[in-house]
Order: structure tokens, then sequence, then C-alpha cells
């Protein structure tokens, strides 16, 4: 049995917690400038730091900010996970 | 000759901007509002030197020059608006030492408008025990910026702050990033274009809401051959706008600051774990909110005790002291109970207040939001929406504009329509005198009140009512909406004692002021009402109410009892009560009550000043209201008129119904409809009445 993992195909809200990732390509369409402004960018590192008790919103560590999305969000902004860890 | 300049304090959220603004004004600072929408506008002014003055001004908190909210609005409205009078002449942008590079974002922001623009990095204090080194002077010349290290919490490094401000114009206003390597084709024709206006100014009209002079953002869209962009592409390059910031902030800081990871996180990890726990979150978050209602219904007793013997002293000192006649009664009868009523609460607003800024100030509101927003949105609200329902407890009319950080407009419309249903202070003192008449003042399992009990139940009750109402109201509204949800989740922080004053003091004041004035209006008017008749039965009552008792055995003082209220029966007041009588009969109340539901329109803490106002007029005797109030008797069922039955019935009537002009206006204001008032006003007080008459049926 394989399981094949598609990099590009991962998203923000496949990490688990404590899990650190590095955010790739996203539709800037449907994400708030204010994420961006966050630091929400390509090639910033996210962890995923905690899940809030009904699995909704997520609080994420972008760029050194601490913020919480909610997993509509989250499913929108691409990741490729860091190899070294 | 002395000069003054304008410096104005911007910043992110959550970078304690406003305690470096306490920190520089000290007391020299007021609250006002910015003309035409409600927007805090907070300004102060210090001495630099001997003949130099500034004026600080507090802009509104945000985390960049795009506006997305009216408050964040004021900021860019300020700074690209060179008419203004308040335009600064030089701006300090508060950052704090651990979300630097965020921060420094609408540092070069603000950088590139062309404006001598200084970084105060605050909580410098921190830096060690976070593990955190920065090489100011490198960062002071890879921004082309002064750099002052101040702490608001220990005090330090405002010295050296106002020097830099005093030598404003030395700073270089070289931006930090050239617009047109945003992107070069874009900006280019824009140049050609407009061969004498400053890029990035007309980047953000043409991105922003924002007059700018006389060059209209559509007018740039369409003019001088420039090809105008859709709003996606737009995006797009404000994407990239970011990422170049951020390129250019990330090398400045790769050179400059050295961060200790281990050490940066302690705190907050520990605390975390505890405070959003999926079971110990919910139940402290519980907690602290029963203890804030029963600490605020236990505190405020003593004081609001003191304060009403002290009005009643006043009432008795004027009537012993003045000349008796009509303007000693207007005073002793009318204005003093009518202040009274008011300067009464102020204990309790003061310490939900107090309790309100403690959890903005440490953080905590933060957790609460993250941990409520799934809950919420079940409700058709937001987990910013808790904000606002908590505020409520304290005025509905801030907490309806607080809901201006809530994103989605429907969620913030739910919000905004459901928020008159929580608590408010106003409430507080027709619930508190209510509940001593028909709640014994005994303890459940010698430890809870139940007087305290009754109140926090109704807290709960406001609160269900309001998301349940959420919940009816996001079924039934068809707006389509976009959901999105960012919240920042600050460090947390021992709250400064200073700032905290600085909110109550500042928030209990107005409120006092502003309602002030209506109750002192309506006591007034009241008092006019009640002391004089349209009728002979009025000018004549003495006469009459003699001739009627001859046979009946009765003290003077008796007689007189009988004659003001045959008074009070036949003024202007009476009629009006008695004509609204039988709406009210069913839910227990009299027409006195009546009156005070009447005048509870206007706000309802008017409810206890015109019960006041009524029967002071209606009494010789000088006893409290609520003595007063207990020896009423019902006028239909016989018996004392505060029983359990109307009590609850009126409590109910209170808890639902929309009875303040005020909170109408703002909702007016910020939906920029009257069809969302009017909604509230008369769904809310259509329900109040049938509960409460249902309770007083049920009950009696």
């Amino acid at each position: 049995m394989f399981k094949i993992i598609l990099n590009s195909m991962l998203t923000i809200i496949d990490l688990k917690k404590g899990q650190k990732a590095i955010i790739g390509e996203m539709n800037s369409d449907d994400i708030p400038l204010k994420l961006l402004e966050m630091g929400c960018l390509p090639g910033n590192e996210v962890e995923l730091v905690q899940i809030a008790p009904f699995k909704d919103p997520l609080y994420l560590n972008i760029n050194d900010t601490y913020l919480s999305i909610r997993r509509e969000t989250a499913r929108l902004i691409n990741i490729e996970l860091k190899v070294d860890e | 000759m002395s000069k003054q300049i304008n410096v104005a304090l911007v910043g992110n959220p959550n970078t304690g901007k406003t305690s470096v603004f306490n920190n520089l004004t000290g007391l020299n600072q007021k609250v006002g509002n910015y003309p035409g929408i409600t927007v805090d506008k907070k300004e102060g002014s210090i001495k630099l030197s001997r003949n130099l003055k500034a004026h600080i001004l507090d802009l509104p908190g945000t985390y960049s020059l795009n506006a997305t909210s009216l408050d964040e609005n004021v900021v860019i409205e300020l700074l690209m608006n060179k008419k203004d009078k308040d335009y600064p002449d030089v701006v300090v942008v508060v950052s704090d030492i651990e979300n630097l590079k965020r921060n420094l974002l609408l540092f070069t922001q603000i950088k590139d408008l062309g404006l001598p623009t200084i970084l105060a990095i605050n909580m410098a204090d921190r830096m060690e025990r976070k593990g955190i080194e920065l090489d100011v002077e490198g960062l002071e010349k890879r921004l082309n910026t002064k750099i002052s290290l101040i702490s608001a919490r220990k005090g330090t490094g405002f010295d050296g702050l106002k020097q830099q401000i005093a030598n404003y114009q030395n700073l270089s206003t070289k931006p930090c990033l050239q617009a047109s390597e945003i992107d070069t084709e874009y900006f280019g024709a824009l140049r050609k274009a407009y061969p004498n206006q400053d890029l990035y100014k007309l980047w953000l009209v043409i991105t922003q809401d924002v007059n700018f002079g006389t060059t209209k953002r559509n007018e740039i869209q369409t003019q001088n051959g420039f090809t105008p962009k859709s709003t996606s592409d737009l995006k797009r390059l404000q994407q990239k706008e970011t990422i170049k910031r951020y390129q250019f902030i990330n090398e400045t800081l790769k050179a400059t600051l050295t961060k200790d990871l281990a050490l940066a996180k302690g705190l907050r990890a520990t605390l975390d774990r505890i405070l959003i726990h999926k079971v110990w979150g919910y139940v402290i978050f519980v907690a602290i909110l029963f203890l804030i209602f029963q600490t605020i219904y236990e505190w405020s007793a003593y004081p609001m005790d003191l304060i009403d013997e002290s009005f009643l002293k006043l009432s008795e000192f004027v009537t012993s002291t003045l000349p008796p006649g009509m303007f000693t009664d207007l005073i002793s009868e009318g204005i003093i109970p009518g202040i009274g009523g008011i300067v009464i609460f102020v204990p309790q607003i003061a310490f939900l207040f107090l309790f309100i800024s403690i959890l903005e100030e440490t953080g905590y509101m933060s957790r609460v939001v993250f941990l409520m927003d799934r809950i919420m949105r079940k409700f058709g609200m937001s987990g910013k929406s808790v904000v606002p329902l908590i505020s409520g407890t304290a005025c509905a009319i801030p907490a309806v504009m607080a809901a201006r950080n809530i994103e989605s407009w429907k969620e913030r419309l739910v919000t905004i329509l459901v928020v008159p249903f929580t608590t408010c202070s106003a409430r507080l003192p027709v619930y508190l005198i209510i509940i001593a008449l028909v709640i014994p003042d005994e303890r459940w399992l010698g430890l809870f009140n139940y007087q305290g009990i009754t109140l926090m139940l109704l807290y709960l009750l406001g609160f269900a009512t309001a998301v349940l109402s959420g919940w009816l109201a996001s079924k039934v509204l068809k707006i389509k909406f976009k959901s999105y949800f960012v919240v920042e989740m600050p460090d947390y922080k021992m709250p400064i004692l200073k700032n905290i004053a600085f909110t109550v003091f500042e928030k209990t004041k107005s409120f006092v002021v502003g309602a002030g004035k209506i109750i002192l209006a309506i006591s007034i008017i009241l008092w006019v009402l009640a002391s004089y008749g349209p009728t002979d039965d009025f000018d004549n009552a003495e006469e009459i109410v003699t001739n009627n008792i001859e046979t009946e055995n009765l003290t003077q003082e008796e007689i007189d009892t009988k004659i003001a209220s045959y008074k009070l029966k036949n003024s202007y007041i009476g009629h009006a009560g008695r004509a609204i009588e039988p709406v009210v009969t069913p839910l227990g109340y009299d027409w006195k009550i009546g009156i005070a539901i009447i005048s509870s329109f206007a706000a309802r803490e008017v409810f206890v000043g015109t019960l006041a106002t009524i029967y002071s007029v209606g009494s010789e005797d000088e006893q409290t209201i609520k003595k007063r109030m207990a020896a009423e008797t019902n006028p239909v069922l016989g018996g004392p008129l505060f029983t359990f039955a109307s009590g609850i019935s009126l409590l109910l009537f209170y808890a639902f119904a929309m009875q303040c002009m005020s909170t109408l206006a703002i909702v007016k204001i910020e939906t920029g409809t009257w069809k969302w008032p009017l909604i509230q006003l008369f769904g809310m007080s259509g329900f109040a009445y049938v509960v409460a008459f249902l309770a007083f049926q049920i009950l009696k």
C-alpha cells in the first residue's frame, strides 16, 4: 500500500500541530490582503501552533506573526513541507 | 515666538501605541471625534523645548495603509491630505520589538509617502528576556531614519524620542521602496500620464477609497490615455508590492536583528495550553465572566449606597437652605434626583470598563475570539462578535462601533442587530432596584448571593437572546458574503495600570456626560409635567381632598400625602400616564411605571430617575428611592405594586425592549439606513411586551 502525496497539492489544513512548512503559491483573489500583509506570502515559513476546539479556526505562526484564520481560508494556501524535518 | 508642530502616532494594533501616547502627553490629552464619523480622536500636547511645542495625535491602529475599516481609513485620509489642519510635520511609527518584521511593513509605507518618519521600538525592556539583539545604528542606516528604543511600561527612552521629534527637520524623506519597482510597465504608464504627481500616492488613490485633493480615483483610471486595470489585477499588484516590501524588510532585519528562538516562546506556549484548551479554555472563560459580574455587583454596592444617601442629603440641604418656591422645588425635586439617578451607577460602569480593558490589555480577548469563532459562526456571527457582545454589557453604542473589526458584512450586520440584547449598564440601575425589591437578600449555600445570581441570570439571558436572535437573523437575511477572518494572537502582557486608568476614566466620563445631558433634560421636563396640571382638579387639589376626607380621622401628614398624590394624578404626566395605563396594566404595572417606561425610550437609565422624580413630587417625606418604591400599592390588584410577578415582568421587559435612541442613531450611522434600527425598535419592543405579559400572567 503506497500513499502518494503530491506536495504541490498540500495546503495549510494538512499540517499537523507543531509542524512547519513553506508557503507556496496562492490565488490572491481569494486571500484577504490583510493576511498577505501579515506576512502570509510565498516563501515564508508557516507553523501550525494550535487548532481550536471545534477544529476551526487555526492558530498559526507565519513569518514570526501569530495569527488565526479559518479553515476555509487556510485551504486556499498551498504549502511545501520542509524536507529537513 | 513659540512654534507648534504636528506629530502623528501610527502603529499596528497591540504595539502599545496608546501607552506611548499616554507616556508622552500624560494628563494633557483629550478624546473627541473626527468630524462626521464616530471614530475616537485622541490628541494631546507636549513642550519639546523652550519655544517648540508639539501637538500629538494618536491615530487608530492599523496593519497597513490599505484600509479595511472606517478606523483605518482615518489614517490614510490624514496622511494623504496636506490641507488637513492635523497633517503631520513628523510621523512616529510605534512598533513592538517582537513583531518588528510585520511592524516595518507599515513603516515603509508611511516613509514612502515622503513624510519625515521616526521609528519608535516599544517594549525594548523585553529584549534581553526574549533573547533579542538589535543593531540600532545599522537599522537606522538601512531605513534612513532615527530610531528610539522605548518602554512604555518602564517609561524609558522618551527623552530621546522627544529629542528626535524636535529635530524632525534633519530626517531623510527618501523612500524605502521606489513605487516603480513594483511593476515597471504599469507604473511607467502611470508616470507618463501624471508626470508631476507622486507615484506612490497615485497608487494609493487608485487602490484606496480616499479623497485626494482634486484628483479623483475614477479620473485617474480613465484619463490621459492610461489603461485601467481590473480589481483582481490591482490586487495582484498589491500582493507584488507587499512581497517587495517584505523582501526589503527581511534583508534589512537579517543584517541587524538576531533572535534566540528558544527564549521567545515560553510564556505564550504555557498559557495558550491552558487558556485555549478544549475544556479548560471554556471553563476559564465562563468562570472569568461569572467572577466579573459577581464582583461588579458586590463591589459597587457600597459606593452606590453612599451616592444614593448623599444625593438625598443634598436635596434636603437645598430644600432647607434656599427660600421655598418653584426654583427650589425644581432643583431639589427635579434636577438633583435626576442627576443622582445617573451618578449612582458610575461605580458599576467603571468596574465593567476596568475588567474589559484588563481582558484586552493582557491579550486574553484574542484567545476568546479564537475559542468562540466556531461556536459564534453557528449563530451567524464571528468570533470577533464576542468583543462587541461583552462591550455591550457596558454600553451598546461603543459595542456597535466595535463590530467594525468584523470583516464580513453579514456577520457584522447580525452582530450590530443583536448587540442591544446584551445587558448594558443602563439596564443595571433598573435591574438593581427591582432585584433589591423583589429578590431576597440571602445567600445560597451560604456562598452566593441570590440577588447576585439573579443579576448573573439576567446577563446570561441577554447573551442567550442575542445569540439566538443572531441565529434567526442569519437564517432570514439573504446576504451573499465572503467569509474572511484574520485575528492577531498577541503576546500575553501584564496590563499597564496607567493605561487602564486612562481608559476607565475616559469611557466612564464620556458615558456619564453623554447620558447625563439627556437625563438632566428629561428630569426637568418630567418635573414640570408632574408639577402642573391641565384642569382645575390640579389647582384645587387641597380643597377637594380636604372636603373628601373630612369624616376620616387623619393626621396632617397623611392628608398631605393624599393631596400630593391627588395632585400627581391630575398633573399633565398623570393624565398621560392614565391614558396608557390600560396598555401596561396587563404587565402588572401602574401608570407611574408606564411613564417611566415611556421616558426610558430616551435612555433606559432614566427609569430610576423618573420614578425618583415622580415619587419625590408625590411625597414630602425624604426617603430613599427604594423605600418609596416598596411602599407603592397596585391600583388594580391591591397589595404591593412591586411583587415577584410584576418585578420579573419588568425585568424581562427591560431585558428585551429596544429603548435607547442613541443606539438607534448609531445603528443608522453604521449600517447607513433606517431599516435596521426600525426593525430593532419594533421587533425587540414587541417581543418584550409579549414576554413581560406572559411572565406576569403566569406568575401572579
